[in-house]
C-alpha cells in the first residue's frame, strides 16, 4: 500500500524526519518496504506545457503525434508522441532535454519520425508517480499556466511510504487506521476522519448525519442473507455533471496509490476506502430496473466482471442483483449485476455520461469474501480489505463523505433518504486476566498500564481486580482473545521491553538412530568423494519414459501436482534419479566432466486411499480415530540415497592414467552405504531399469522374521538411457531405500588372536559365469574357524584356461585363537576350503 | 706359525716391542682414513684386526715372554688392539652416516607434487548448515523433530489457525496435489501439530526441514526451500524465554557481539507474533542489522487443536530460512548456487561451514 505522507498528515502531526517514521511504523509491525522521496526521483526541467496542436503522422507503423506545446517561453516547442489519451488544449507535463526521469532515462532534443522532438510528454509510470501506463499523464484544466514547475502537480513533491500490512491489521489498509497507529506510537493528537471534518484540498463539506436510515429508501433494496451481509447502506446522489472533472489533488492521490483515475464518482469511492478503509460501489441507477436484491450467486449464474472477465459463479459467492431482470438461471430471481465485496458487474457500472449515482457502503462476512476471492483469484483493493476485516460502523460515515464530494466537484443534488439495513452485532468483550500480559511477556505490566495501553487503541476496558473486561474497538475485529490483547499490550508497550532469558530445557535423548545413520551415511558418501545435491522433487513422465521403466513399473505411480512451476514436470519424484541425473548433466554442460554426485531425499508414493480424508476441527484434539484415517491419505515417503558417476573416479596425474568410473564404483557406493549404516549385505546380480541388465547388483539386507529386502540396485546404466538423457556411455548409478536398511544393533567387539598367521594363497579356476561372491561363500564355509582373513587379489583369463573359464586368486589368511598353526594344519583348513568351491561350484586348482 | 713350546727367542718378541705396536697402530689409523667406502673399510681390516694383523700376531708371542714381562705386554697388546678398533669403528661410523646420508639424498623428491588421486567430495552446505543448527539445540537438550513433505492440509493450516479463509492461504503460494486434502507442505510448522499430537509434554524440539511454494526460481526466490523451526511447550514459558532462546541462537551462529531485534508481526500460529533481525557484525558489507525470521508465543487456538490446556501451558515457536541464512552469513549473491547443485559451490564447502 502506497500513500503519501502529506495525506497522513491531515489526521495526525507526522514529524519531518522519513526515517523517524519509518522507524516508528516498523515498531508498530507495519513494515516499511521503501520511502520514496519523489521529488529527488525526477532531475531538472519538468514543466507544464499545453498542448497547441496535434499533426498525427500516419506513414509509420503504429500512428505517431507530432505535438506543438507551449511551455511558456517565446516559441513553442515541437514534440513527438506515441500516446493518443489527449486533445489540443490539454495540459500536460513535459520533461525538457536535461531531464532525468526515474531509472537514469535521461532526456535530450533528438531527431525522430522526421522531426526534432525537443523534450518528452510523460506519463505517470515514466514520471515514477505510479504504475499506470495506460496514456499520457493529463493534468486537470486550469491547474497551471504553461511553463510552471509541473513537479507539484504530479505528485512530485510528496514523500511516499510504500507498506505491507500483515493480515490482521485490515484497519491499517487506510489512512484512518495508519494515522491512528502513529498517534499512539508518537504521542500525538488524532484527527479520525471518521468524525471529523474534511480532508485538505476542498473545503469543508457538511456535517456527518446523525440521524442514519430515513424512512423511505433511496432506493428499494433487500438483504436475504445477513449472515453474509450484516449491513447495507444507500445513498443517491442526481444530477452531477458528467463532464466534471476529478479534481487533480484526489487523482494524484489515488495515482501514488496506483489506483486509476476513471470518473468522478467511481474516484471519490476509491479515494474514500483508502481514507477510511471503506470500499464502496457506485451504481448507475438508470442501468437497474428493478429493486436491488442481495443474495448468494445461484448455481450455473455468471457474471462479467469490471475486469471483463466472465466469471462462473459458486453458490457461496454473495452477488447483488437487479430483480427488474431475469437470472437467466432462475426467471424468478433478479440478474446479478455486482460480485459482492469484491468487483461490480460491467452491467451496472458507471458510464462516462451517468449523471445519477448510487452509492452503496455494506458490511459482508471476511471469510465469505476471502473464499470468494480466493476462488475467483481477484484480489481487488475492496477484497483485499473486505477479507482482513472492515469497521461496519463507517457505511453511513463513509456514504455521508461520498455525498458530499460528489456535491462538491460534480454539483450533484444529494436525496436526503438513505438506506441503512443494519444487522451488526456489537464486538464481544473478551475477559483479560490483569496479570497475563505481564505473565506472557516476562515484563510486569502494572494494571494501569494494561488499561491505559487497551483504552488508546480504542478498546473500552470495565472492571478490575483479577481481570479486565474489555470491548475491543469496532475497527478491531482481529481481537478476539486475550492473546490478542496480550499482543497490543506488548506490542505498544514496545517489544525491546522484553527481557532475554534462556529456558532450561528437560533432558533430551539427542538424535534418533535414523538421524544419525542418514548423517552418517552422508558423511561417508562425502569423504569417499561424492559430491551431495539437493534436487528439487518434481520430474516428469519424459524423465521415466527415459529411465526405460516398465509400463507398468511402481516407479510410474507418482503423485501429481494440480499447479505444477513447470507444466512438463507435474509429478513428484518416485525415484531420486531423474532429477539428479539432471544435475549430473548441468555440471557436464558447465564443463566438468569427472563427476561424482550424491543425494539424500525423500520420494513420494501415493497412498491407495485417495478420498478426502475427515474433517477434523480445531476446538481441541482430533480423536485418535480420525488421525489414523487422516494420515492413511499421507503418501509413503521414504528416504532415498542416490548417487551417479560419470568421467573418471581418479584422476590422471603425473603417477599416471587415470581411472573411468564404472558400474564396480557404483556398487562400492552401495557397500559404503550399508557400512556407514553398520548392516551386512549381499550383492547380487539383477536385472532393473534404468541400469544396464548385465552390470546390474540388487542389494540385499535381512528383513523382518528371515526374510530378504531388496534396498537397492547399484551399477552401470543402460546404454539406452544414456543416450536418451544425453550422459556419457557407462555412467554409473546406485539408489537404495535408506529407510527400507535394519537399524545397526550394538556392534559386539571382534574376537582375534594374537598368534602368528599362516598365509596361503589359492587360484580357483571356476565358469565365466560363477560370482566371485559365491566362491568366496564356498571359501569361507570350507576353510572353518581357522580362516581369519579371504580377500580376491586377482582375476584371470586366458586361452590356457579355456573357453569360458576364469581364475580368481584368493589370499587366505589363517590363524588359531590358542597356539601357533602348523603348516600342515593351515595346508589342511585351505584344502577343506578348496573342496567345498569344487563340490558347490565345480571349481578346481589352477595348475592342479 | 708359533708353538707353545717354542723357546723364548728375542727375535720372535720383535712385535711386542712397543715401537712395532705403535707403527700397527698409525698404520691402521692410515689405513681406516684412507677408506673411501665401507667395502673399502672392510678389506682393509684384516689386515689390521685379523689373525695375521701384527697386533694378533703380537698377542701370539706373548707365550715367548718370561712370566713377568707376559702381563705388560698382554696390555700394551690389548691396547694397541683396542684403539685400532676403536678407530676402524669410528670410520665405519662416518662411512654408515655419509653412506645413510647419500641414500637420503637421492631419495629427496619434490613434496609440492599434487596427490589429489581420490578427491573427496562435499556436503551440501544446507545440509551441514541444517545439521549444524540441530546440534545447537540438540547440546541444549531439544530432540530434532521431522515430518512428511506431503502433507495433510489440516496440519499444514488448520491445526495452526489458519481455517480456509485465512487471508494467509492466499499469501502462502502452495502446492496441491492430485488427493484431496494433501499439499506440499508450505513450512515447517505442520511438524510442530505432530509433535504437539504425539510427544509427552513438555517439549522442547526443533525441526529442520524441507518446504515448498509456487514461486519461479530468482536471484532471492526458489519454489523449494529449507527452514528450521524451533518449538518450546512448558509451564510458564514467556517472550521473555523466546528471547533468551533466540539470542543465545544468534551468538552461536554469529559470533558473540551477535543479538536479535523484533518487530511485531502477524503469524497466525502465533500471538503476539514477531519478526526478527540479527545484529552480524561479518557481513559482507559491514556489520548491520539482517531479517532473520519470525517468531511468537504459541497461539492458543492450536494448543487447544492439538488437546493442550493454554491455561497451564505456553510456548514459544521461531522459525527462519536456511537458504536466507547460508547467503547473508556467507555472501552468497544468488539463490541459483544452492539449488542448481553446480559441484564447484559445493565443493568449496567440504564437509563443515
Amino acid at each position: 500500500m502506497r500513500i503519501p505522507v502529506s495525506w497522513l498528515r491531515e489526521y495526525v502531526d507526522v514529524p519531518a524526519d522519513a526515517g523517524l517514521v519509518e522507524r516508528t511504523l516498523t515498531q508498530l509491525g507495519i513494515e516499511v518496504e521503501e520511502v520514496v522521496d519523489l521529488a529527488s526521483t525526477v532531475e531538472g526541467p519538468l514543466r507544464v506545457g499545453r498542448v497547441a496542436a496535434i499533426e498525427e503522422l500516419t506513414q509509420f507503423k503504429k500512428p505517431i503525434r507530432y505535438c506543438t506545446v507551449e511551455l511558456g517561453e517565446e516559441q513553442p516547442r515541437g514534440i513527438i508522441c506515441g500516446a493518443r489519451n489527449f486533445a489540443e488544449g490539454d495540459l500536460v507535463a513535459v520533461a525538457l532535454p536535461g531531464t532525468v526521469l526515474p531509472g537514469g532515462f535521461a532526456i535530450a532534443s533528438r531527431r525522430t519520425y522526421g522531426h526534432v522532438s525537443d523534450g518528452m510528454i510523460c506519463s505517470a509510470r515514466e514520471l515514477g508517480v505510479s504504475d499506470d501506463h495506460a496514456g499520457i499523464l493529463v493534468l486537470p484544466p486550469g491547474s497551471a499556466e504553461p511553463g510552471a514547475d509541473a513537479k507539484p502537480l504530479v505528485g512530485l513533491d510528496e514523500i511516499v511510504l510504500d507498506l505491507e500490512i500483515t493480515p490482521d491489521r485490515g484497519y491499517c489498509m487506510s489512512l484512518r487506521g495508519l494515522a491512528r497507529e502513529l498517534s499512539h506510537a508518537l504521542g500525538l493528537p488524532f484527527r479520525d476522519p471518521a468524525s471529523g471534518p474534511a480532508p485538505a484540498g476542498p473545503p469543508a463539506p457538511q456535517a456527518s448525519p446523525a440521524g442514519g436510515a430515513t424512512p423511505e429508501p433511496p432506493y428499494p433494496v433487500s438483504v436475504r442473507d445477513q449472515a453474509g451481509c450484516d449491513r447495507f447502506a444507500a445513498r443517491l446522489v442526481t444530477g452531477i455533471d458528467p463532464k466534471a472533472a476529478t479534481p487533480a489533488w484526489l487523482s494524484r492521490r489515488l495515482a501514488v496509490a496506483g489506483i486509476r483515475s476513471i470518473g468522478l464518482a467511481v474516484d471519490i469511492t476509491n479515494y474514500l476506502m483508502l481514507e477510511l478503509g471503506q470500499p464502496m460501489h457506485a451504481f448507475d441507477p438508470h442501468r437497474l430496473t428493478g429493486a436491488l436484491v442481495v443474495r448468494r450467486a445461484l448455481p450455473g449464474e455468471r457474471l462479467t466482471t469490471l475486469d471483463g472477465v466472465d466469471r462462473a459463479l459458486d453458490p457461496e459467492d454473495m452477488v447483488i442483483c437487479d430483480a427488474g431482470q431475469k437470472s437467466p438461471v432462475d426467471a424468478a430471481e433478479g440478474l446479478p449485476v455486482s460480485l459482492a465485496a469484491v468487483m461490480g458487474g460491467e452491467n451496472s457500472e458507471m458510464l462516462p455520461d451517468s449523471v445519477d449515482v448510487l452509492l452503496e457502503a455494506a458490511h459482508w462476512d471476511a471469510a465469505m469474501i476471502s473464499r470468494t476471492a480466493r476462488r475467483h483469484r481477484l484480489w481487488s483493493e475492496a477484497a483485499k480489505r473486505w477479507e482482513r476485516g472492515v469497521d461496519p460502523e463507517l457505511a453511513l460515515v463513509a456514504l455521508e463523505r461520498a455525498v458530499a464530494l460528489l456535491r462538491e466537484y460534480g454539483g450533484g443534488v444529494a436525496d436526503p433518504r438513505v438506506l441503512d439495513i443494519d444487522a451488526v452485532l456489537p464486538p464481544r468483550p473478551v475477559t483479560l486476566p490483569v496479570d497475563l500480559p505481564s505473565t506472557v511477556a516476562g515484563v510486569a505490566y502494572p494494571e494501569a498500564r494494561v488499561r491505559e495501553l487497551l483504552e488508546r487503541i480504542g478498546a473500552k476496558v470495565e472492571g478490575g481486580g483479577d481481570s479486565l473486561v474489555v470491548t475491543p474497538p469496532s475497527w478491531r475485529p482481529d481481537l478476539l482473545q486475550p492473546a490478542d490483547l496480550v499482543e497490543e499490550v506488548v506490542r505498544l508497550d514496545g517489544y525491546e521491553r522484553v527481557p532475554s532469558e534462556l529456558p532450561v530445557a528437560p533432558a533430551g535423548n539427542g538424535l534418533t538412530a535414523t538421524q544419525r545413520r542418514r548423517r552418517t551415511v552422508g558423511r561417508a558418501l562425502a569423504e569417499a568423494g561424492y559430491v551431495e545435491v539437493l534436487s528439487y522433487p518434481f520430474i516428469g513422465p519424459a524423465a521415466l519414459d527415459a529411465l526405460g521403466l516398465p509400463a507398468d513399473d511402481p516407479r510410474r505411480t507418482a503423485l501429481r501436482l494440480a499447479n505444477p512451476i513447470s507444466d512438463t514436470e507435474p509429478l513428484l519424484r518416485t525415484t531420486l534419479l531423474p532429477p539428479l541425473l539432471a544435475t549430473l548433466k548441468r555440471n557436464l554442460g558447465r564443463g566438468l566432466r569427472d563427476l561424482a554426485l550424491y543425494e539424500l531425499g525423500l520420494v513420494f508414493h501415493p497412498s491407495r486411499v485417495r478420498t478426502a480424508p475427515p474433517a477434523m476441527g480445531v476446538a481441541g484434539r482430533p480423536s485418535d480415530e480420525e488421525l489414523a484415517v487422516a494420515e492413511a491419505v499421507v503418501p509413503r515417503q521414504p528416504w532415498h540415497v542416490a548417487a551417479v558417476l560419470a568421467g573418471e573416479v581418479e584422476p590422471a596425474g603425473w603417477w599416471g592414467a587415470g581411472r573411468a568410473a564404472s558400474w564396480a564404483d557404483a556398487v562400492q557406493a552401495a557397500r559404503i552405504v550399508l557400512d556407514a549404516a553398520g548392516v551386512p549385505a549381499t550383492v547380487r546380480a539383477a536385472s532393473r531399469a534404468p541400469w544396464h541388465p548385465g552390470r546390474c547388483a540388487e542389494i540385499v539386507v535381512a528383513g523382518t522374521g528371515g526374510t530378504e529386502v531388496i534396498a537397492g540396485y547399484a551399477g552401470e546404466l543402460h546404454p539406452a538411457v544414456c543416450a536418451a538423457l544425453e550422459l556419457p556411455p557407462r555412467t554409473a548409478a546406485l539408489e537404495l531405500e535408506l529407510d527400507a536398511l535394519p537399524l545397526a544393533g550394538v556392534t559386539p567387539a571382534p574376537v582375534f588372536s594374537t598368534y602368528p598367521p599362516a598365509l596361503i594363497d589359492v587360484a580357483l579356476v571356476v565358469s565365466a559365469g560363477t560370482p566371485a561372491e559365491q566362491v568366496r561363500e564356498a571359501l569361507v564355509a570350507g576353510a572353518g574357524p581357522l580362516l581369519e582373513t579371504v580377500r580376491l587379489f586377482d582375476v584371470y583369463t586366458s586361452e590356457a584356461l579355456g573357453e569360458g573359464r576364469k581364475s580368481l586368486a584368493y589370499k587366505l589368511t589363517f590363524r588359531a585363537g590358542d597356539r601357533t598353526l602348523t603348516v600342515e594344519e593351515a595346508v589342511a583348513a585351505r584344502d577343506a576350503a578348496v573342496r567345498v568351491a569344487a563340490d558347490r561350484l565345480g571349481a578346481t586348482l589352477r595348475g592342479a | 706359525m708359533s708353538n707353545r713350546t717354542d723357546q723364548y727367542d728375542p727375535k720372535q718378541v720383535a712385535l711386542l716391542d712397543q715401537a712395532s705396536l705403535d707403527d700397527a697402530v698409525a698404520a691402521a689409523e692410515k689405513d681406516f682414513a684412507g677408506a673411501a667406502d665401507l667395502d673399502a673399510l672392510r678389506v682393509l681390516k684384516p689386515a689390521h684386526l685379523g689373525d695375521r694383523a701384527p697386533v694378533s700376531l703380537a698377542r701370539r708371542e706373548i707365550g715367548a715372554l718370561p712370566p713377568a714381562a707376559k702381563s705388560d705386554a698382554g696390555k700394551r697388546v690389548n691396547q694397541a688392539r683396542t684403539v685400532i678398533q676403536a678407530a676402524f669403528d669410528a670410520r665405519a661410523a662416518q662411512l654408515t652416516a655419509q653412506r645413510e646420508q647419500r641414500v637420503l639424498a637421492q631419495e629427496a623428491v619434490d613434496v609440492t607434487l599434487p596427490w589429489d588421486r581420490h578427491p573427496r567430495g562435499a556436503r551440501h552446505p544446507l545440509t551441514t548448515l541444517m545439521e549444524r543448527i540441530g546440534e545447537h539445540f540438540v547440546g541444549m537438550g531439544y530432540e530434532v523433530a521431522e515430518g512428511p513433505e506431503v502433507e495433510l492440509e489440516w496440519y499444514n493450516f488448520d491445526a495452526l489457525n489458519i481455517p480456509p479463509e485465512n487471508p494467509v492461504r492466499g499469501l502462502m503460494d502452495t502446492f496441491f496435489v492430485d488427493v484431496p486434502g494433501l499439499v506440499l507442505r508450505t513450512h515447517t510448522s505442520p511438524v510442530q501439530v505432530r509433535s504437539m499430537l504425539t510427544r509427552p509434554l513438555p517439549i522442547y524440539i526443533v525441526v529442520p526441514g524441507r518446504t515448498y511454494r509456487t514461486d519461479e526460481l530468482d536471484a532471492t526466490h526458489t519454489p523449494v526451500f529449507h527452514q528450521v523451526e524451533g518449538l518450546v511447550v512448558d509451564k510458564g514459558i514467556s517472550m521473555a524465554h523466546l528471547r533468551g532462546t533466540l539470542d543465545h541462537f544468534a551468538r552461536a551462529m554469529f559470533g558473540p557481539a551477535a543479538r536479535t531485534r523484533w518487530r511485531p508481526h502477524y503469524f497466525p500460529f502465533t500471538e503476539p507474533s514477531a519478526e526478527f533481525d540479527v545484529w552480524f557484525e561479518q557481513h559482507r558489507d559491514g556489520p548491520r542489522w539482517v531479517e532473520w525470521g519470525g517468531c511468537g508465543m504459541v497461539n492458543p487456538r492450536v494448543l487447544r487443536a492439538c488437546g493442550i490446556d493454554p491455561d497451564e501451558y505456553s510456548g514459544f515457536a521461531f522459525g527462519m530460512g536456511i537458504e536466507r541464512t547460508l547467503m547473508f552469513r556467507h555472501g552468497i549473491s544468488d539463490m541459483h548456487d544452492l539449488v542448481e547443485g553446480d559441484a564447484r559451490f559445493t565443493r568449496a564447502f567440504g564437509m563443515e561451514l
